[in-house]
């Protein structure tokens, strides 16, 4: 059984109003217990929508999401319990910080789930050590922090909960190319020790093809696809023509291809195209080494 | 939820109330406002409702969207009409214990629907046909005079215009920050009254950091570009009167001649306040 399952779910805003908007179509997709999930679209594309609904932000307006076999709003009243399994981190978390503290407000969420002091304790640490935040900023007001460290602690905020699925919402936004590394890393390095699943929505392709299994790419509300990395670079060009970004990389391999090399244009990693590159030297140099011997014998 | 709150109902369109300007539609609206008021008898109301009729009419604006500003005070329609109802003197008509209509009292009821009714409308023209930028403008020239009193007018008009700016910004940014609450485990909707208050902290902790913060941002961004107050200001759009202007005040001036005649000739209906 899937851990989580999406089933024909649609969302409208004002529905029977002038301004009626279909904001997400008809999505069915299921997700596997460990899975590491990119979800790419343009802005309005229903992203946001589509990830409020997984842990009962917005109820669906139509179809099914589907916890574990059971269906979400089975029980509106227990849709709580809901969120501390689907963890949810926005964009730029750093503005829902409140408490006095870093400690206070990381453990905001476990408190909710109304945990043991103890265990409250435990997950805090653990959260912060998983994000890098050093044990002496935990006494801090959160206020107190540079830009990054917010960010960081705001994410061990939802961490601390220790969710089975964590989703998060552009969570490298606003940041410098460095700690932007640095934090998709430690997500990166979070889904390892963890086991447990995550969706990371982000804009660029880059950031997610390297650490993504699956990539679901989203247009105008409609599941576009929902694929392995390879397999949606392999359509790079259509992925272009809906007004995606996709990596430098893969473009180089598509224009190589175009002019006429013997290259594969499915490649996402700066590594993978090395390879490729290099076989194509290969062959390339042997023609060339062939090529005097031939003229000699002429 | 706070998606379905609008404030400043402004609906862009080009007719020739839009097109107006508004201090002419603020001082027009007020004087629609005193003589719906002054009407004493079903004649002068009734001219005033037609002008009102028409002022709708030429808004451009759906009608759907009157109907709307209509449902939201229609109970306070029914409460003082039911009220008034009872109220009348002469003869009853029907009458059950202490309860008892009379034709006065229908008449009383009526045309304090009409009344309510038709100053909601009125009013709600002006919102749908100005912006809200417009209006602080046409209110800070208004008020100018007030200057000489030592009333700071530009300021409290660049406050008004930065609170309707930032009304729409800070009902997503409470909607966004109440998301992220909620998907913390924060329980905002059980509980006693206490504990309700309580969980409120979260969310109005942030907002007002954000506020805040926008507000330092503005200040620093209005400062870079040498804004310094009202004196010697010019402005880019010069609020003039032209002929169209005019002509909806003689068109006006018209109609609320006719309510003082009919209010003078004819003999007055209802004897109510309200």
């Amino acid at each position: 059984m899937a851990l989580l399952e999406v089933k024909d779910l649609s969302f409208t805003y004002g529905e029977k109003t002038a301004f009626e908007k279909k904001a997400v179509r008809n999505i069915s997709l299921s997700i596997e217990k460990g899975e590491f999930i990119g979800i790419i679209g343009h802005t309005g594309s229903g992203k946001s929508t589509f990830i409020q609904m997984l842990n009962g932000l917005i109820k669906p307006s139509g179809g099914q999401v589907l916890l574990e076999g059971k269906d979400i709003w089975s029980e509106p009243k227990k849709i709580r319990n809901v969120r501390f399994k689907v963890g949810m981190v926005f964009q730029y978390p750093e503005y829902q910080l409140f408490e006095e503290t870093v400690e206070k407000d990381i453990a905001f969420g476990p408190q909710n789930m109304k945990l043991g002091a103890e265990e409250v304790a435990k997950r805090v640490k653990d959260a912060a050590a998983f994000v890098d935040l050093k044990p002496e900023l935990l006494k801090k007001s959160p206020f107190e922090l540079s830009g990054g460290e917010k960010r960081r602690a705001a994410i061990a905020g939802v961490i601390a909960m220790d969710p089975e699925i964590l989703i998060l919402d552009e969570p490298a936004a606003g940041l410098d190319p460095k700690g932007r590394d640095v934090l998709m890393t430690q997500i990166a390095t979070y889904h390892k020790a963890k086991g447990n699943t995550v969706l990371l929505v982000s804009h660029s392709m880059e950031d997610i093809s390297k650490v993504a299994d699956k990539i679901l790419v989203m247009n105008k509300g409609d599941m576009y696809a929902f694929d392995t990395p390879k397999a949606i670079f392999s359509k790079g060009e259509e992925i272009e023509k809906i007004g995606l970004q996709i990596p430098q990389i893969t473009k180089i391999m598509i224009g190589l291809a175009k002019s006429g090399f013997d290259v594969p244009t499915d490649i996402y990693s700066v590594e993978q195209a090395v390879m490729e590159i290099m076989k194509l030297r290969k062959s390339t140099s042997d023609i060339l080494l062939k090529a005097p011997e031939g003229g000699a014998g002429a | 939820m706070m998606k379905e709150i609008t404030l400043g109902q402004y609906i862009p369109g080009k007719s020739v109330l839009h097109k107006m300007d508004p201090r002419m539609k603020v001082i027009l609206l007020v004087l629609f406002i005193v003589f719906i008021f002054a009407s004493r008898n079903f004649v002068s109301l009734g001219i005033m409702a037609a002008a009102v009729f028409f002022v709708l009419c030429i808004s451009g604006v759906s009608p759907r969207l009157y109907f709307k500003s209509i449902e939201a005070i229609i109970m306070i329609v029914i409460i003082t009409s039911g009220l008034n109802l009872f109220y009348g003197t002469g003869e009853p008509l029907w009458e059950w214990r202490f309860l008892k209509i009379t034709q006065a009292g229908i008449n009383t009821a009526l045309f304090i629907a009409i009344r309510i009714t038709a100053l909601v409308l009125i009013s709600s023209v002006l919102t749908y046909t100005t912006s809200p930028t417009d209006l602080t403008d046409a209110l800070e020239r208004l008020m100018k005079p007030l200057s000489k009193l030592h009333v700071q007018v530009h300021e409290i008009a660049m406050m008004m215009t930065i609170a309707l700016r930032f009304i729409p910004t800070l009902l997503e940014e409470t909607d966004k920050i109440m998301s992220a609450q909620k998907a913390r485990g924060a329980d905002l909707e059980s509980g006693n009254f206490i504990a309700r208050i309580k969980s409120l902290v979260p969310i109005l902790i942030p907002l007002f950091v954000s506020a805040f913060r926008r507000a330092f941002e503005l200040a620093m961004a209005m400062e870079s570009r040498c804004y310094h107050g009202g004196e010697g200001r010019t402005r880019m759009k010069v609020l003039k009167l032209s002929k169209r202007d005019y002509i909806a005040l003689a068109v006006c001036s018209a109609v609320f001649t006719g309510v003082i005649v009919c209010s003078i000739v004819l003999p007055v209906t209802v004897r109510t306040g309200m």
